[in-house]
């Protein structure tokens, strides 16, 4: 659009008000989970609806950290959430590698099968993986969890993979094969420094994903030791249903591995979400 | 690839043209393997497994009644009040969730694409809660709801729009706006992102000279603005309502289906159904009815892939 433009004063107005009114909708509650979490108890109910509290207290957090299992389950879900999003991306950057470089026969119908798997509600595999896993004696092992969350994930990152070799020139790998490469070779040196952006992409995505998937861990894991964040925020809240200001804090604490992975991917976010629905 | 394709392999040579052949047709598979296995075993396997379990009494409660059953559990199905009611609030919830976040995340990305000052930040600020993780959001939106340490109900009461402030998630007729809103709050991002990715890539020019021609803004978004963001709106909205329909974290945190069933949606029917009641036969039933519905659903997003995006 060209930059000098004759404006209407009324539709600035109207602009920044929009823009106000978005800020305001997506922070708000973030804003709100914050300012209870910082709210001392004794004021929680007295200053129920004042927008900002009079006093502020750390105690919440501290609480939270120290006295309760809250450091067991944000270490099982690290310990989750990098499982699944290292072995998602391995494979994924195999698969995508075979889609972006080859034409091979049945093409067409894997990478149909994985946009089925994309649409179908995984909860509808939820009782046969249940029971799978318990007869293969893996309730309650943080192993199952990451088995099954790779698999899960595998298609989008298989789609997102593909974009990001798309978008790496096929002559570079054409010459160092020319030179005596072989593929494999070429595949390590040549495109693989290339290609760590869109790696680090698939890896935060997986990894959120990951962080945040509450169905199937509450499925196959019962045992407290073994919960991941969400089960165990979950449990948290009914277990303590009266304490608000512990439990704010303790989402607020959920918050912080998944806005430090979303700044690191938000460049990527476009080609991510975009490439799974138009590419293929 | 089509360099290699392309030479052509003189008779005579078979090896060559083995080895070609071991080329492409073995050495993708190689690459492949990995993800297809595991697709195959964690996802495809179970998926079959689990249209069989609709066939069968699978109750871990009630471990004696085992066994084969035709199709009871379909005839169950049929006349289930709760599965009418939860295919009833599905369509609700997910017309009104798309609708809602695709209204906002159009006019999101119009926004974005003008220039304004600190743009680069406000982009990473309204992106938020897509970061935030489902149940978190959940969580949130329940807390915000609730009257005791939320301010939602206190500020609907004072617009008139709630006789006193109390708990929409606990009133069966409203309960179902709760995980809406949180699913619009959650969803705007993605809708927005898309959307401007598209309004990125209409040519300018175009602006331009509707500009010369004297189009009004509203011309310029109907002639132009619309025709060229279609597919993306198609594709989008349909992948969503799939995605959305399927969606069952953030009512099952928010009201768990209740109050009464008004927030059941068939996701969560499914899950309460193997979760709580240990009913895995039932709840695949409920699933393959889900799965159904889902598969038109996908032949038409196909089909429209098909037809809008030529790549």
């Amino acid at each position: 659009m060209s930059a000098v433009k004759k404006t209407n004063p009324a539709l600035i107005v109207g602009k920044y008000a929009a823009l106000a009114f978005y800020l305001i909708f997506a922070l708000f509650p973030l804003y709100w989970l914050l300012k209870i979490g910082l709210t001392p108890d004794a004021l929680i109910y007295s200053e129920g609806t004042r927008l900002f509290p009079s006093e502020i207290t750390f105690s919440n957090f501290t609480t939270v950290i120290f006295q309760t299992d809250f450091v067991a389950y944000f270490r099982n879900s690290l310990m989750v959430s990098l499982g699944a999003a290292f072995f998602t991306t391995l494979f994924a950057a195999g698969a995508g590698y075979a889609f972006s470089r080859f034409v091979f026969a049945g093409k067409r119908i894997i990478i149909a099968l994985m946009l089925v798997t994309q649409m179908f509600p995984l909860l509808m595999i939820i009782a046969p993986i249940y029971k799978v896993v318990a007869d293969l004696g893996l309730l309650n092992s943080l192993t199952s969890l990451v088995v099954v969350y790779t698999a899960f994930n595998i298609p989008f990152a298989t789609f997102l993979m593909q974009s990001f070799f798309d978008g790496i020139p096929k002559d570079l790998e054409d010459a160092a094969m020319m030179d005596g490469c072989s593929r494999f070779q070429a595949l390590r040196k040549v495109v693989f420094p290339l290609t760590l952006p869109g790696l680090g992409a698939t890896l935060g995505f997986v990894f959120t994903a990951a962080w945040s998937e509450l169905l199937f861990a509450l499925m196959l894991i019962s045992r407290n030791d073994a919960m991941t964040f969400p089960v165990g925020l979950l449990t948290f809240v009914s277990k303590f249903s009266v304490d608000w200001g512990q439990m704010m804090a303790a989402g607020v604490l959920a918050l912080i591995p998944s806005c430090l992975f979303f700044i690191f991917i938000q460049r990527y976010l476009v080609q991510g979400l975009t490439s799974g629905a138009v590419k293929g | 690839m089509i360099s290699r394709t392309q030479k052509s392999v003189r008779p005579g040579e078979t090896r060559a043209r083995r080895s070609l052949y071991l080329q492409y047709m073995v050495e993708p598979f190689f690459y492949l393997s990995p993800a297809i296995i595991l697709i195959g075993a964690v996802v495809m396997l179970p998926l079959i497994i689990g249209i069989s379990y609709s066939f069968q009494s699978i109750e871990l409660l009630k471990p004696f009644a085992y066994g084969w059953i035709g199709f009871k559990n379909y005839v169950d199905l049929w006349s289930d009040r709760k599965f009418w009611i939860a295919m009833e609030n599905t369509l609700f919830w997910t017309f009104w969730s798309i609708t809602f976040q695709f209204l906002l995340g159009l006019g999101l990305a119009m926004l974005l694409n003008t220039q304004f000052f600190g743009k680069k930040l406000f982009q990473a600020l309204v992106f938020l809660p897509w970061a935030v993780p489902t149940f978190l959001s959940a969580l949130t939106w329940a807390w915000l709801f609730n009257p005791v340490i939320g301010p939602l109900p206190h500020w609907l009461a004072a617009l008139g729009i709630l006789s006193e402030p109390y708990n929409i998630l606990g009133d069966p007729k409203l309960a179902m706006w709760g995980p809406i809103t949180a699913n619009i709050w959650f969803g705007v991002p993605f809708f927005a992102i898309t959307l401007l990715a598209a309004l990125q890539s209409i040519p300018g020019e175009l602006y331009e000279a509707a500009e010369v021609d004297g189009a009004t803004p509203w011309q310029t978004f109907t002639k132009i603005t619309l025709p060229f963001l279609a597919p993306m709106i198609a594709i989008t909205v349909m992948l969503r309502t799939i995605w959305i329909a399927n969606f069952a974290d953030l009512i099952y945190v928010m009201t768990g289906g209740g109050p009464a069933n008004s927030t059941q949606i068939l996701s969560t029917y499914i899950f309460t159904t193997a979760f709580r009641k240990l009913d895995f036969g039932y709840a695949s039933t409920v699933a393959v009815a889900l799965l159904v519905i889902l598969l038109i659903c996908a032949v038409i997003l196909l089909w429209l892939r098909k037809k809008l995006v030529k790549i």
